[in-house]
């Protein structure tokens, strides 16, 4: 009798344990699958930067990369915000070059498979994005002729090496810019045509470079990726790639009801699109509305993919060429960034608003209102349990 | 209490009743303990052919309520008013995520004629996300044969896609819309 009931018993306990098994549907597999790193294609060649794959390119972008001298007052470098051994990004809510900006510094990993860059995507070129903190008078403070000037005197060799001779320097002003001071304005404004072009092709090389060695900066096989991978191929995973119950808990519902693979999808968790998130402003910030702004800037920007400094075919600028100019839902929307080595990066969001993960989660579970525009977020109801599920899964991307 | 002849003629063993006089004997050594373990191993059949039956049910429907019926996807129909026969397809042939891609609408009138010189308007978005289209399409060209090169077309994420088209040319304007499922 007792091992009847024995046996019952643990026939029920084999038929609801199989129920609760920690396993995932094919759909689900498939959504994982397209997750994993081993599916992000190879590097397409950049064709408006002829130098993109130049080995001699990269060395002297690196250089300039991490130069103090290519900033107004010779103190700040691409590599001052865009920190090396912190995933080229500064852990600052908002970026402090020569002043402090209004946005957060994003990380690099990846950063040329970008259609678009800064978090409104005002430039359309990972070169073109490069010039742009150069004269930026809170970043690298600096402006047109002096950057030009600078690479005769202290690269001369090494830049002709590679993009050929440089001009004839004879009366170019040292310090001139459409974008500066009164003064450099004016300085920019008397040089001849043929000057300000010759100026601007130096300038656009500079940025060249520096893009030629950002291509470089790749994003690294994380647990998740060898979990991933093991789920794929049918294997145990095993060592650290086998996920906890939480870790995996997590990823169902960041591929299920949380939603947040909508948005964050493919290798790099980016769709590559900008979006109101609702995310609040800061107090004491200029007034920020996002991609609506951008698309003007990106469109006035002489050195965007239409403009006479791009390399190769104009049929590299379909980006540009079809992208939405004017639509409500620009205003207040901002890029998706990667959640690649997230966990280990916060504050979070484009001025840094949010100081922890857990901060991030509740406000995508609340979908507040934004402060203008519609915020694309829906109210989610999440436990306990599952907010902190979602954020142990995170936490497999940077590990 | 079952009384054990009742117990034997409401068996679902058919063999039960050639063994009637082995079991009473062994009732009798036993008392009445072998009656409730038949009607304990009787009760867990049925509790286990309930849960098989549940967990059929469960196994059954499942799969259907979970794929609710999804939006029209046929890449050719008729516009909206009748005026022209239109059809959608990837360029390649194939669909892929996130990169920019051409589509070709072919149009034809009710009579199978291509229709030629058409004005394009394309406009879409994703129904449930509450968001239009993350690029501007547009038809950059006319390959003949009443088809029309949409370029500029991309899908950032997986889920339901609509694109409108007003087309409009000397046969009138009429509108179509295409479901795209990713």
């Amino acid at each position: 009798m007792r091992r009847l009931f024995c046996f019952l018993a643990l026939t029920v306990a084999v038929l609801l344990g199989g129920c609760g098994k920690p396993d995932f549907s094919d759909a689900e597999k498939k959504t994982i699958a397209s997750l994993a790193l081993n599916t992000l294609p190879a590097l397409k060649p950049d064709t408006t930067n002829r130098f993109a794959d130049v080995p001699a390119a990269a060395a002297l972008g690196s250089t300039l990369f991490f130069d103090v001298g290519m900033s107004r007052d010779g103190t700040v470098s691409c590599s001052t915000c865009h920190k090396i051994d912190r995933q080229f990004q500064d852990d600052l809510p908002q970026a402090v070059g020569v002043g402090r900006t209004n946005r957060r510094t994003m990380p690099l990993a990846g950063v040329a498979r970008d259609p678009w860059f800064f978090w409104d995507g005002r430039r359309d070129s990972l070169w073109a994005q490069a010039l742009t903190p150069l004269e930026n008078p809170l970043e690298q403070a600096g402006n047109r002729t002096a950057y030009a000037h600078y690479m005769k005197a202290r690269f001369g060799e090494r830049y002709e090496r590679i993009f050929g001779p440089l001009p004839d320097f004879s009366g170019i002003p040292l310090n001139a810019s459409p974008l500066g001071s009164d003064t450099e304005k004016a300085a920019w404004n008397a040089m001849s045509d043929a000057q300000r072009d010759a100026i601007n092709s130096v300038y656009a090389n500079i940025g060249k470079a520096i893009a030629a060695f950002e291509r470089s900066i790749e994003p690294t096989p994380t647990r998740f990726d060898r979990f991933a991978l093991d789920l794929a191929t049918g294997a145990e995973p095993k060592g650290d790639a086998a996920f906890s119950r939480e870790e995996i808990l997590g990823l169902k519902l960041f591929i299920g009801k949380a939603n947040c693979v909508t948005c964050h999808n493919g290798p790099r968790f980016t769709d590559n699109g900008f979006h109101n998130t609702g995310v609040p402003p800061v107090a004491g910030l200029p007034a920020d509305r996002g991609r609506v702004d951008a698309v003007a800037q990106v469109e006035a920007d002489p050195f965007n993919c239409f403009g006479a400094y791009r390399d190769g075919e104009a049929s590299a600028c379909g980006e540009l060429r079809f992208m939405v100019k004017d639509a409500p839902e620009l205003v207040r929307a901002y890029k998706t960034p990667s959640l690649r080595g997230a966990t280990t990066r916060p504050p979070y969001m484009h001025a840094g608003q949010f100081s922890s993960l857990d901060e991030v989660v509740a406000h995508y579970a609340k979908a507040a209102p934004s402060v203008e525009g519609v915020s694309e977020v829906h109210p989610l109801e999440l436990s306990d349990r599952e907010r902190a599920a979602l954020v142990a899964f995170l936490k497999t991307l940077s590990e | 209490m079952l009384g054990k002849q009742a117990f034997f003629r409401h068996s679902v063993f058919p063999q039960a009743g050639g063994m009637r006089s082995v079991r009473q004997n062994v009732i009798r050594r036993r008392g009445t303990g072998l009656a409730s373990l038949w009607r304990y191993l009787l009760a867990g059949l049925g509790l286990a052919a309930l849960l098989v039956g549940v967990l059929a049910v469960v196994y059954l429907t499942v799969p259907h309520s979970a794929q609710p019926v999804g939006p029209d996807v046929s890449r050719t129909k008729k516009t909206d008013n009748g005026l022209y026969v239109a059809s959608f397809v990837p360029e390649r042939g194939v669909v892929r995520q996130g990169e920019l891609e051409s589509w070709v609408l072919t149009l034809k009138t009710k009579t199978g004629a291509s229709v030629e010189r058409a004005a394009i308007a394309i406009s879409g978005g994703m129904p449930q996300h509450n968001h239009g289209l993350p690029t501007s399409p547009q038809a950059t060209d006319y390959l003949g044969e009443g088809r029309y090169r949409i370029e500029g077309l991309k899908f950032t994420m997986s889920g339901w896609w609509q694109l409108r088209f007003a087309i409009s040319s000397g046969a009138g304007s009429d509108t179509v819309l295409f479901n795209v499922v990713l």
